[in-house]
């Protein structure tokens, strides 16, 4: 059976999980030619609350769509975090965002913790573009997609006067990962 | 990517929306619910651009009655709700059933009862499906477990509604609704599309209800012919009677135009159910589930296959039968407690039949699955 690869985006609602997941996928099956799935689960607000989306990336047919033992997982809430954390399996990978996920969680998995959200802030103006420095963060922590697909993804699916800030939150991604794992080693 | 034709990555309900715009659905008279909302949203803004109409109704009732009209009229029509809906169409879908109109009804079934669990997944109308409306009546019910095949069988639904005059069901859960998956859409001409019988003979000639057919053509008002037509049980020239005789014949003939035909309409999906010692009958997203586990269970050297039905009504009695023919167990998994279950015990007498179940919003998850199958080995 073909390798599954499992990712979990998780924070509260409207902070863009979903569409992280979304992209994530398209970057997968469209600009990568594999096979993915993206499901999620949401409550019934819009806003707030625990929010999680899930993608599942293969080289061959993919059955169940949800996760089973998630190889990347990224937290921006804490109660995501706390929620979320307990099915990344031996050996994945969980990105936190540092102001936000103090409580961290323990495990046999390795640890990123980066102060996401504020990035957003301080280097692009605008807390909503975390989801997309995840992606970039993500993209290079794994490995699960190319660089090349990601970036046709994000661009793909960005509105045009929003392109350049979000071409911009995606190298930012790219590089932050770069250095975090550097100083990991 | 063959030729031009476009990979996209689309969500269950955005696919079901394809499929009915490339089936030739042109009205849609519905009431938005979560987790259907999504088909209504895109019909609203894609029917008028195709010369077709969007009615959002003042409530699911009417949104039944609706479509039913509007298939008379001689549009294809479809409907979108979740089980709340479903509930409150069942009288219209019974009026439908007798009056023979084929329309489409599309169940994204969520939690219940009532107005139960909006966002989280279940299969807990497929029996409302069989019986939710009162009579014996004709039922047909695809099931599909994946984004494509959301797409191709919302046109087979179609397919089905006008060549059998009769409403179709479409029963997914919230999980495959809400999903995502890389669909290559159909381009015109790739699928078959099925439209209705019409009549040929002069309108003044014309019953709607001519018994020389199993499924006697249905003109188009508007179209120069008049005819009546009611939820009474009815003669052939559609105005209603007491003739008991007439009676059964009319109720007879809107069964056996399914039955008859039911080796065109099942359709299933069978994957090393051959010789397998454990067979797994499921549908939708617990389908997917029970494929990962069949496949956890061969890496285990267990026997173990999947029976997965795309048409759940009329039920696969010989699918089954045959399945269960040297299978020391079937197991079926449902997100609900246990209504399916009683259908495959019937059809594999003397073979054990052990149902798993969940009603918590959570999808079955294939370890339980695969628990069972080991359980039986």
């Amino acid at each position: 059976m073909s390798q599954r690869y499992e990712l979990r985006f998780s924070g509260s609602g409207g902070q863009g999980m979903i569409l992280a997941g979304i992209i994530m996928a398209e970057a997968a099956c469209i600009y990568d030619e594999k096979n993915a799935v993206q499901s999620q689960s949401y409550g019934p607000e819009s806003r707030g609350g625990a929010s999680k989306a899930e993608v599942v990336i293969s080289d061959g047919p993919i059955d169940y769509p949800k996760a089973t033992a998630i190889d990347c997982m990224l937290a921006l809430t804490q109660e995501a975090c706390s929620k979320y954390f307990k099915d990344i399996k031996d050996g994945g990978i969980l990105l936190v965002d540092s102001d936000e996920v103090k409580e961290l969680p323990e495990g046999n998995f390795t640890l990123y913790s980066f102060p996401i959200i504020d990035t957003a802030r301080k280097e692009l103006g605008r807390t909503i573009t975390a989801n997309i420095i995840s992606l970039g963060m993500i993209t290079e922590l794994t490995g699960v997609v190319t660089h090349a697909a990601m970036e046709e993804a994000v661009y793909a699916r960005v509105p045009k006067p929003f392109l350049d800030m979000n071409k911009k939150a995606l190298q930012l991604g790219f590089e932050k990962a770069r250095e975090l794992k550097e100083k990991k080693g | 990517m063959a030729g031009n034709k476009v990979k996209r990555l689309i969500q269950g309900n955005e696919a079901c929306a394809e499929g009915a715009l490339y089936a030739g659905c042109r009205f849609f008279g519905g009431y938005p619910i979560t987790p259907s909302t999504e088909i209504a949203e895109i019909l609203s803004v894609r029917l008028p651009r195709v010369g077709g109409k969007f009615i959002q109704m003042e409530d699911e009732i009417a949104s039944i009655a609706a479509i039913t009209g509007a298939s008379l009229a001689g549009l294809k029509s479809l409907t979108a709700t979740s089980g709340p809906g479903f509930s409150l169409k069942q009288e219209g879908i019974g009026y439908a059933c007798l009056a023979e109109v084929p329309c489409v009804i599309v169940n994204v079934m969520r939690g219940g009862p009532s107005t139960g669990y909006p966002t989280g997944p279940s299969q807990s109308d497929v029996m409302q499906a069989k019986w939710g409306t009162h009579g014996d009546h004709p039922v047909v019910a695809l099931v599909p477990s994946t984004v494509p095949e959301i797409l191709s069988e919302t046109v087979r639904a179609f397919n089905l509604a006008e060549e059998y005059r009769t409403p179709v069901f479409i029963l997914y859960d919230e999980i495959v609704g809400h999903m995502r998956e890389a669909v290559t859409l159909p381009e015109p001409g790739e699928l078959e599309i099925i439209d209705r019988a019409k009549p040929t003979c002069a309108p003044e000639e014309y019953h709607p209800y001519d018994t020389n057919y199993d499924v006697p053509p249905l003109a188009a008002y508007g179209e120069g012919y008049r005819f009546h037509i009611t939820g009474l049980n009815h003669r052939e020239d559609g105005f209603p009677t007491n003739d008991s005789a007439l009676i059964e014949e009319g109720i007879k003939r809107i069964i056996d135009k399914i039955e008859k035909n039911k080796d065109k309409i099942l359709k299933n999906e069978e994957y090393l159910v051959d010789g397998a010692d454990i067979v797994v009958f499921a549908f939708g997203s617990s389908a997917r589930s029970a494929r990962f586990a069949v496949n956890k269970a061969r890496e285990k050297g267990i026997k173990a296959g999947l029976l997965k039905p795309l048409t759940l009504w009329p039920f696969p009695e010989e699918t089954v039968r045959k399945a269960a023919k040297g299978a020391k167990a079937i197991i079926v998994p449902e997100m609900n407690l246990g209504q399916i279950i009683y259908e495959v015990e019937r059809c594999a007498k003397g073979v054990e039949v052990a149902g798993i179940n969940r009603v918590d919003g959570e999808p079955i998850n294939p370890a339980q699955i695969l628990e069972a199958i080991e359980k039986f080995s």
